[in-house]
């Protein structure tokens, strides 16, 4: 019989249950074609010209309703079988051939490395410390590490000719020819103190800095010194803050940056700066408190001096210290990493000691 | 300052145990810094019981003893001792025990007889003169137990760690007052052991001037001098303290002279009130003038050093000459000597400035500077001075010439401070009941007048108390007794500053990360050096001219850590740093300061791997040039990098240079592989923000042109041209992606190929629209450059 396709050519007759059959066979025979064979019985039976499903299911246009309904359902159903058999059988020929690769190939081998950069283990503590107060709502403020007398004592309530001037070896600057007013000497801030009268200077409480930076001092260079060395100093000033305020602020910065647990306790001292003024001790994280070399036996690691801004300083910054009361500290980076991370000497943190600064990868990134 | 437990148990009148009382200073603000065993060189002595005696053969005065030491084994020692006995106790130093004086006790034979060990005496031990005999031990402790747990000598000392401000502190009756009101008792003056009783009326009161035992008593400089007291004692034995009072100075560490001295000595370590003594018979005129010193003075101080005293000086003076720097040291010529039998007592209030001056410029730190540079108490000095002549008259006998005197030529009282209770509640943030406040304030000595009717409280402070000068001062000692321990540590609610994070830093921070990032290892090296540029400021004093200059860049601290890598056989070097640089000023301006970036890469340019046979590629100066392009994006966007010789520079578009990199000088080893840096100033004034643009829905066309150039030409100035002419073409980029040198070119030329990507932002680009622009620029380049195009 021979019946028109819609292009008018002339096409067998719609296949007998015999050829049916045959593909049926062939389906079964696909899981185990290899790649070559797998392409060409695709296209033989798939393909969108030639295939011979392809072929049946067109010619099915010429027939009555109820045979296309009939013969349509089983030719649908075979091709859909059709397909999915050839596609898990490509499935299952890449993935042999993935695994005949790896066979070859060792892949205990050495993967290909890049170098790891570093941060300090200075400026990781610094970071560190800045983003626990950051949370705290400081911001960090800067200054320059050469500055007059007046902002790194007179501001800050060092009385000339103190003992406290003693504690503070100083290192002046040469300004030979430089238009300064007479008597004023330049000299290298001998703490990050000058940039809280900087900030004060600057524009009405409240504030709340922090502010990183290096302080020199006329000390020589030995394991335990260096003429030049971080410091972090923090400043919130604004009405009714008190030593109340300080003692839970810095409490809670010494239990995020030492561990949860951590005993932290306040000591008396003095600072010309700050009255009160205040030592905090953080438990020694090495022996937990019962007293080690680390701690010199006292179970305490000394970690900053803090206390409320002496009202001289507020009145020398111009803010109103009837008004106005607020808190200082200042603490180490430098030191502080020497203690956590057990280091002897600090002129190591001065160097560049690749075998050093390379032990710190994991955590500077 | 070193104080004696036992001295404080003295004041304290009860038993001290020092680890406590180091946990009590330090909450009161005094730490201590050690806790030292005195006496423990005595450590290695133990008990030991004589068990027989026999007379030596040999030798008359010698015996032959066995002791039992404790340990089981019975030694044979010779002892030289006429009173050693069977059965009795006495120290005993086993072999390998260093004495005192240094020498080790080692087995011998004395006269024949082998000795294992010694017997000692209390001078061996260093306890006392006394050399009678062997030092017998009246006690029940059995053979072999420590010495020092028998003797009393089991004293401590603890090194206080005092803030300047605390004066009172430097004396043990400051401490013991501390440490009164943290136990809630009362203390007093420990007793003067067989004081002789004396009557010792209060010196008489004067002005500037007064008479005392025939010498003439002067303050010529009020301001220098607050009060001058003196006394003079004639007949006095100098010699040998008794031995309490050694042993309290050697408790504090102060070595024993003589009784005089001594004397003096142990008055300013309880009261805080230095002294001094001077041989009455050598002072000319006779007179003892507090002044300012004149030109070209000199003096012999008690160390024997010849000084010139500087200009206004405040110094002691008899008649003819300087005789002392006032507070800080006496003067050999009049010293207290064993001929001595008159002696003068100075006790007097020097003005705190004046001493720190005088120390300072004489270089020379005493005890007695250090305690008048924070303010002796002028007020206490009659009782000092009084106990110090009972203390003098008692060691070293003698008697008073006639009343002393006391020279207080401006009288005064110790000020008077009000205190606001709502201003303590304001600062510390707790509400204290005056009572409370008032209890704190009378432990320190204070005297507290009125009940806040007025709302303030009118306090009178102690005299040995110059720091409490204002309310403030005030509140602080009432948080310090009150404990800062007791205060609550709840976080309360604040506002945040209306600041940003300084620009510096957040630039800083991100230069970190993206070296970091690129392999490199941030250093943070000193900013003071030895060698900078001609722009460093100069350290007028540095320790070490190593650490003379303030440097101007820093690359070659980078470069001095490279070296100092490759001494350490390390090659593979890559540093960066993010500081200061500093510019001294010029015609006048004050020195600068920078924010400077700077890298230093030598060695492999990745971790070796198998796949490049052990042989990784070393860094060149394209990863040079490239991280510094990098670097200058970051640092100084607005910069342009240009080639200039053999180096990159970068230079803003006034044409000031703002970076370079290149190839470093070092001092390499051979086997170093080249060494690459740059350095750029950072940039603040800009604040850099990503701008989004349009993702192009075009696609683009890609051409590469293979380019035949002389060697001497400039591919950025092909490049540059291409991307100039190329722009209303669609052209929208162009890069260089392969060199060719050698072979099939004529000489003299190189050939490079440049990739141009064509796009449109409103239609397809056609390949002939792309054709028609490429021959444009290609004739561009070959009439404008002189390049060929070989192909495309
Ligand atoms: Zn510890």
């Amino acid at each position: 019989m021979l019946v028109s396709d819609p292009c008018g050519a002339p096409v067998t007759a719609p296949s007998d249950p015999e050829s049916l059959d045959a593909l049926r066979q062939r389906l079964a025979a696909v899981a185990s074609l290899e790649l070559a064979a797998l392409d060409a019985e695709e296209i033989a039976v798939l393909g969108r010209k030639q295939g011979e499903l392809t072929h049946l299911l067109k010619a099915m246009a010429t027939l009555p309703l109820d045979e296309k309904k009939q013969r349509g359902a089983a030719l649908n159903a075979l091709k859909l079988e059709f397909d999915a058999a050839v596609a898990a059988r490509r499935t299952e020929l890449k993935h042999g051939a993935e695994a005949r690769d790896a066979r070859e190939v060792d892949l205990t081998m050495p993967g290909r490395a890049t170098w790891t950069g570093t941060r300090h283990p200075v400026t990781v503590v610094m970071d560190e410390i800045v983003d626990i107060f950051r949370e705290l709502g400081f911001v960090v403020a800067l200054g320059p590490d050469i500055e007059n007398e007046e902002r790194n004592f007179g501001a800050l309530n060092f009385p000339p000719d103190h003992p406290a001037l003693d504690m503070h070896d100083t290192l002046y600057v040469d300004t030979a020819g430089a238009d300064l007013p007479a008597g004023e000497r330049l000299l290298l801030r001998t703490h990050t103190s000058p940039v809280q009268v900087r900030v004060m200077r600057a524009g009405p409480p409240p504030y709340r800095v922090v502010i990183p930076g290096l302080a020199y001092r006329n000390d020589p260079f030995d394991a335990s010194h260096a003429p030049a060395f971080t410091q972090m100093e923090g400043l919130a000033v604004d009405e009714g803050i008190s030593f109340v305020d300080l003692k839970a602020t810095l409490s809670h910065f010494a239990r995020r940056f030492f561990q949860s647990d951590a005993q932290v306790r306040f000591r008396p001292s003095y600072f010309p700066f700050t009255e009160p003024s205040a030592e905090m001790d953080v438990s020694c994280a090495l022996c937990g408190g019962s007293g080690c070399a680390a701690c010199k036996g006292s179970g305490w690691m000394e970690i900053l001096g803090c206390g409320m801004v002496h009202e001289n300083v507020l009145s020398n910054c111009g803010v109103d210290p009837e008004r106005y009361t607020g808190f200082a500290f200042g603490m180490g980076p430098h030191r502080i990493a020497m203690l956590r991370y057990g280091l002897a000497d600090i002129r190591l943190l001065y160097g560049g000691d690749m075998r050093f600064l390379a032990q710190f990868g994991a955590l500077g990134q | 300052m070193n104080a004696s437990r036992q001295w404080l148990e003295a004041f304290l009148r009860r038993r001290l145990d020092s680890r406590d009382l180091a946990a009590r200073l330090a909450m009161l603000g005094a730490p201590v810094d050690a806790i030292e065993p005195v006496g423990a060189d005595l450590r290695t002595f133990v008990v030991g019981l004589v068990t027989a005696v026999r007379q030596h053969p040999d030798a008359d005065k010698l015996r032959l003893t066995t002791v039992d030491d404790g340990s089981g084994t019975l030694f044979s020692v010779v002892c030289g001792a006429a009173n050693v006995t069977a059965g009795r106790k006495y120290p005993f130093a086993r072999l390998g025990t260093v004495m005192p004086d240094g020498m080790t006790i080692e087995k011998r034979k004395l006269r024949g007889e082998p000795s294992e060990g010694m017997l000692c005496s209390a001078r061996e031990l260093g306890l006392g003169e006394d050399h009678d005999g062997l030092l017998t031990l009246d006690t029940d402790a059995a053979p072999g137990t420590p010495l020092i747990d028998v003797l009393d000598v089991g004293d401590e000392r603890l090194v206080i760690d005092v803030t300047p401000n605390r004066a009172d502190l430097l004396g043990h009756k400051g401490v013991a007052r501390e440490l009164a009101a943290s136990f809630g008792v009362p203390f007093r003056l420990p007793e003067i052991p067989g004081e002789v009783a004396l009557d010792l009326p209060t010196p008489t009161r004067f002005g500037d001037e007064a008479p005392v035992g025939g010498i003439r008593l002067a303050i010529d400089d009020r301001d220098g001098c607050g009060r001058f007291l003196a006394a003079v004692i004639r007949g006095v034995s100098v010699g040998a303290s008794p031995e309490w009072l050694r042993r309290r100075l050697v408790s504090a560490g102060v070595r024993s002279i003589n009784n005089v001295v001594d004397a003096t000595n142990y008055i300013m370590l309880e009261l805080n009130q230095p002294m001094h003594a001077y041989d009455a018979a050598t002072l000319r005129g006779p007179s003892l003038i507090a002044r300012s010193s004149r030109p070209g003075e000199r003096l012999v101080t008690l160390d024997g050093v010849d000084r010139v005293v500087p200009d206004g000086t405040l110094v002691i003076a008899d008649a003819e000459r300087v005789i002392g720097i006032a507070g800080v040291m006496g003067g050999r010529d009049t010293e207290v000597t064993e001929r001595t039998t008159d002696i003068m007592l100075e006790c007097a209030w020097f003005s705190p400035v004046r001493v720190r001056r005088a120390r300072r410029a004489l270089d020379l730190a005493t005890d007695a500077a250090q305690r008048f540079e924070r303010g002796t108490d002028r007020w206490g000095a009659v009782d000092a001075f009084r106990r110090c002549l009972r203390l003098l008259v008692t060691v070293a006998g003698g008697a008073l010439d006639g009343s002393s005197a006391d020279c207080f030529p401006v009288p005064s009282h110790p000020p008077r401070i009000f205190l606001r209770p709502a201003r303590v509640a304001q600062v510390l943030g707790i509400e204290l009941a005056w009572q409370e406040i008032e209890k704190h304030l009378v432990a320190i000595g204070a005297t507290v007048l009125s009940k806040p009717g007025d709302g303030r409280i009118a306090v009178d402070v102690p005299g040995w108390r110059p720091d409490l000068t204002a309310e403030i001062d005030l509140i602080e000692e009432v948080a310090r007794v009150h404990g800062y321990d007791r205060f609550p540590t709840e976080l309360r609610a604040s506002r945040p500053g209306l600041r940003v994070d300084d620009a510096a830093w957040a630039a800083a921070g991100r230069l970190r990360l993206a070296l970091a990032a690129h392999g490199l290892s941030e250093v943070i090296t000193l900013p003071m050096v030895a060698r900078a540029g001609s722009d460093a400021p100069r350290v007028l004093n540095p320790l070490s001219a190593d650490h003379g200059l303030l440097r101007d860049t820093l690359l070659p601290s980078l470069v001095h850590e490279v070296e100092a890598n490759w001494a350490m056989h390390t090659a593979n070097i890559r540093l960066f740093e993010v500081g200061t640089g500093f510019a001294a000023g010029k015609h006048g301006a004050l020195p600068t300061e920078a924010l400077r970036v700077a890298f230093a890469v030598t060695g492999d340019r990745a971790p070796a791997h198998w796949t490049d046979g052990g042989k990784p590629a070393a860094w060149d100066r394209w990863d040079a040039s490239g991280l510094f392009e990098r670097l200058v994006d970051l640092a100084h966007p607005t910069a342009k990098v240009h080639v200039e010789g053999d180096r990159w520079i970068a230079r803003l578009a006034d044409g000031s240079v703002v970076g370079s990199c290149g190839a470093c000088p070092a001092d390499a080893p051979p086997w170093a592989a080249p060494l690459f840096g740059g350095e750029v100033t950072v940039g603040l004034d800009l604040r850099q923000r990503a701008s989004f643009t349009p993702l192009p829905v075009f696609p683009s066309i890609a051409r590469d042109l293979a380019l035949l150039l002389d060697l001497s030409q400039a591919s950025a100035g092909i490049t540059g041209l291409l991307a100039e002419r190329g722009r209303r073409h669609g052209l929208e980029s162009v890069a260089v992606i392969d060199e060719y040198r050698g072979k099939g070119l004529p000489s003299g030329k190189r050939s490079i190929t440049v990739r141009l990507v064509f796009r449109s932002a409103d239609r397809t680009l056609t390949d002939s629209e792309v054709e028609q622009a490429l021959g444009r620029l290609r004739t561009s380049l070959e009439r404008e450059l002189d390049v060929t195009v070989r192909s495309t």
